[in-house]
């Protein structure tokens, strides 16, 4: 187990090796010039240059890299071009309100997914089944930046159930994690359908009810936990589709996540904090999918970790 | 003895409007009361020689001060920290003497050290002001710029209340200068210690003072108590909101939660909201010194040919694109907008006619037209304009293709001479930094921007009009003031005549305020203290 888990983060630092590289190359060759953006349009060439200079942009692509690289390995992710402020605090600032916007958004997708992908499934080909799986086609269609809107309309403007946007109380959580929730939960109720379709028509099910034991017992002592296997590997991936997400539904609810400040340093060219918010959001998936993995042997005995 | 006649006569007459004009305080204001304001994006700095963005550069005027002011609601010059101010030397001397007993809100009072101070920083290389380049004429200046000199030589500390400026060439726009925000008198000892986060922890002069900032969520200004202008502000507290979207803050004043959306009414709710009485009656709308045009770039084939860039001109319907942002605009004739100093007023500009512009290509050797491209930034309503752009050329035989992309890139192209023929400058058009003609110039039109990386997307640069312009700028006696605005009617008419531009509209802001807000309307549109002016606003539930 030991053994795993250092063969495992080595393997997490080489993936953000890579993740940092490539994002730094792409953001290298952008023809945008953050300089210009730094600068203002009243800027001399004289002042242009300077700030290249103190901020090193002058230099090679390798040079900046290995500068970025040092920095990096020491914990500094460097100071924000247009706010002058170190990365790590505005990113730190923020990532509570991110991390618990997806805790929600997970718990929301599970209970809504994993109910709606039970049911269907136990109530196959039935009217129940097709209506269940049109509303998760419509969940994972559904353009979240118009889902969040019509949440806030309906439930916090007409409704006044919930508070129209902001950060705060559990009720300021409630609509954006279901806003997220509602397209991971398509996705999860389909999976579990069919998961658990293939795993009620095993022997040990057959067998079970053969036995005479309760249909709940069947279904939740021995359907269930085989059924949410593979539900268990598609979160860790899910953290990366959220990363994608939360983007929108930060912006739409006013939540002062990283997706925001990404989105307003991607606007400005803000290298740095794009820089900072990509290795914070790999660090999430990477970490992710290797907890998804931890938790799974625990769940089915007959997987084991070398 | 002749000289000295005509200096004094100068210094009188450039020394009285320094009180002849001021804020006549309303009768209905009353001190107290909080508001909450929101915005779409976070607040990246307070730092007064770096903030340079729509939500905090008015936040920064309540929380600094700078020598020169303007009347609130208005374009018109007034004294801020400087009690009065005398100009001599034929116009490059100004002598600044600065108000006793203002106290920055670390409590120390402030000094002429503080103000030179504030201008050897903000011309620092090394503090990355995007504003630096106004201070051009200022003494020294290229020394600092080039990182070779640590201190304005031309700013030198007469006595504690006594500053003198000295210019290396008469500039007319320098008290404007004088008031904008990258001028703002910062005090040295707190931005020592704050070092690069003095923009998180600012202290300045102004009639506010930060009391809480959580990044990403909220700021809170709490009253200064000891401002030096007194019975101001009138409001006890201001929250702004961060990270708020337009529509959902729309929703959000609907339901009474919050006192002005900052980033006024979103274009895609504008029409229900006018067709609301309710909601309509609390809309406010001003002018801005903003003008959308197109840009033709001059050093690319076909717009290298002046009969080309007259028939575009004649070629788009400037009426239809004012339609589409739902009428919040008008259509331009000009650079300059309307409400700026130096309009030529009896100008109609290039007259919407296909017929003709289809005539004018044909004889510059163009009858079947041409293909192009139209370089446009990717948010709302800027492709739609460009559609209609699309559209209109091709009525005319030009066929031109959207280049529909981020901001940084549309920028990015505009600044190399051979990449964007034309850019749509929505987004990132122009709005002036202070009321002056010679904003309009420089930057976008002079040869200074026709530079690589510059701001001059036309690459349009006529040396004869650049020293018409530096000649305009260098006559600041106000006695002459309305040949200074002929000259530059003048060179803006020539600019058209040449054709760089085609100036599509001049857009109008549209805001809304909580019922309970009071304050003229002047104050929600100011034009300087873009955009809401928080000193002198108040509400008007309070005892």
């Amino acid at each position: 187990m030991a053994g795993y888990l250092i063969r495992r983060l080595i393997q997490a630092a080489l993936i953000l090796l890579g993740v940092s590289l490539v994002t730094f190359f792409l953001l290298y060759l952008l023809p945008a010039d953050p300089v210009r953006q730094i600068a203002g349009r009243s800027a001399t060439a004289q002042t242009v240059q300077n700030i290249r200079e103190q901020l090193g942009l002058d230099q090679p692509f390798v040079v900046q890299y290995w500068r970025y690289l040092s920095g990096l390995v020491q914990g500094d992710l460097g100071r924000s071009y247009l706010q002058k402020s170190e990365v790590a605090v505005l990113i730190w600032a923020r990532l509570p309100a991110t991390l618990l916007l997806m805790a929600g958004a997970i718990s929301c997708e599970l209970l809504l997914g994993l109910t709606m992908g039970i049911v269907a499934a136990l109530r196959r080909g039935s009217m129940t089944d097709q209506t269940l799986m049109i509303a998760s086609f419509v969940g994972v269609s559904a353009p979240q930046f118009v889902v969040g809107l019509l949440l806030l309309y309906v439930f916090a403007v007409k409704l006044g159930w919930f508070p129209i946007g902001g950060y705060g109380t559990f009720r300021h959580l409630v609509l954006p994690s279901l806003t997220l929730g509602i397209l991971g939960s398509g996705w999860y109720s389909r999976m579990m359908r069919s998961s658990m379709i293939d795993v009620l028509r095993q022997d040990y099910i057959r067998t079970a009810r053969a036995k005479g034991l309760a249909r709940r017992r069947v279904i939740f002592r021995h359907a269930l936990p085989n059924a949410i296997l593979p539900i268990i590997a598609m979160i860790g991936i899910d953290i990366g589709i959220f990363m994608g997400g939360i983007v929108v539904v930060e912006s739409v609810f006013g939540w002062p996540g990283i997706g925001q400040l990404a989105w307003q340093a991607i606007q400005r060219v803000d290298i740095p904090i794009i820089m900072g918010v990509t290795l914070v959001s790999a660090c999430a998936i990477v970490l992710g999918n290797l907890l998804a993995d931890l938790v799974t042997p625990f769940i089915d005995p007959r997987i084991r970790l070398r | 003895m002749r000289h000295w006649l005509t200096s004094t006569a100068l210094v009188m007459a450039l020394a009285l409007p320094a009180y002849a004009q001021d804020y006549v305080p309303d009768p209905n204001a009353r001190q107290g009361g909080d508001i909450v304001i929101t915005y779409k994006d976070d607040v990246a700095t307070l730092d007064p020689a770096i903030g340079y963005d729509w939500q905090n550069w008015s936040m920064i005027k309540s929380l600094f001060d700078g020598l020169m002011d303007y009347v609130p609601g208005t374009t018109t010059l007034r004294p801020g920290l400087a009690s009065s101010y005398e100009i001599a030397g034929d116009g490059t001397v100004f002598t600044f003497h600065l108000r006793p007993g203002v106290k920055f809100h670390n409590g120390r009072e402030m000094t002429a050290d503080d103000v030179k101070y504030s201008l050897d920083r903000v011309t620092n290389p090394a503090t990355q002001s995007p504003g630096a380049g106004f201070f051009g004429s200022i003494m020294g200046y290229d020394v600092m710029a080039d990182g070779s000199a640590a201190a304005l030589a031309g700013v030198e500390v007469v006595d504690p209340l006594t500053v003198r400026i000295t210019l290396s060439r008469p500039d007319a726009t320098f008290l404007h200068v004088m008031a904008l925000n990258f001028a703002s008198v910062v005090p040295k000892e707190a931005v020592e210690a704050a070092g690069a986060d003095f923009g998180k922890v600012p202290v300045g002069t102004g009639a506010f003072k930060l009391a809480e900032w959580t990044i990403g969520q909220k700021l809170v200004f709490a009253r200064n108590t000891d401002y030096w202008r007194a019975g101001e502000p009138y409001l006890d507290q201001i929250t702004f909101e961060v990270g708020q979207e337009p529509i959902v803050a729309l929703l959000r004043l609907q339901n009474g939660e919050i006192d002005v959306p900052g980033d006024g009414i979103p274009p895609a709710k504008f029409t229900e909201v006018m067709a609301d009485p309710a909601q309509a009656e609390r809309v406010v709308e001003g002018g801005q010194l903003h003008t959308g045009y197109i840009t033709l770039n001059v050093k690319m084939a076909p717009f290298d040919n002046v009969a080309v860039r007259q028939a575009v001109n004649m070629a788009i319907n400037k009426d239809r694109i004012v339609q589409i942002i739902n009428g919040r605009a008008v259509p331009a004739t000009q650079p300059l907008p309307p409400s700026m100093p130096g309009y030529t007023q009896n100008y109609t500009g290039y007259a919407f006619d296909p017929t003709a512009a289809k005539k004018a290509l044909a004889d510059a050797g163009f009858p079947n037209g041409f293909e192009t491209e139209l370089f446009v930034m990717n948010t709302d309503p800027n492709p739609r304009i460009a559609q209609a752009i699309q559209q209109d050329l091709s009525n005319v035989g030009i066929k031109a293709s959207i280049k529909s992309l981020a901001q940084a890139n549309v920028i990015a192209a505009g600044g190399e001479p051979d990449q964007a023929p034309m850019i749509w400058s929505g987004g990132m058009a122009w709005i002036a930094d202070f009321p002056d003609p010679s904003n309009f110039y420089g930057p976008i039109l002079g040869c200074a921007g026709a530079v690589q990386g510059g701001w001059n997307w036309s690459w349009y640069c006529n040396p004869a009009l650049d020293e018409e312009a530096a000649k305009a700028d260098s006559i600041n006696d106000p006695a002459k003031v309305d040949e200074r605005m002929a000259m530059w009617s003048d060179i803006y008419m020539k600019v058209m005549a040449d054709a760089p531009w085609v100036p599509v509209f001049n857009e109008q802001r549209f805001t809304m305020k909580s019922a309970r807000m009071g304050g003229a309307d002047a104050l929600y549109v100011d034009p300087v203290s873009i955009p809401v002016n928080y000193d002198y606003v108040y509400v008007t539930d309070v005892q």
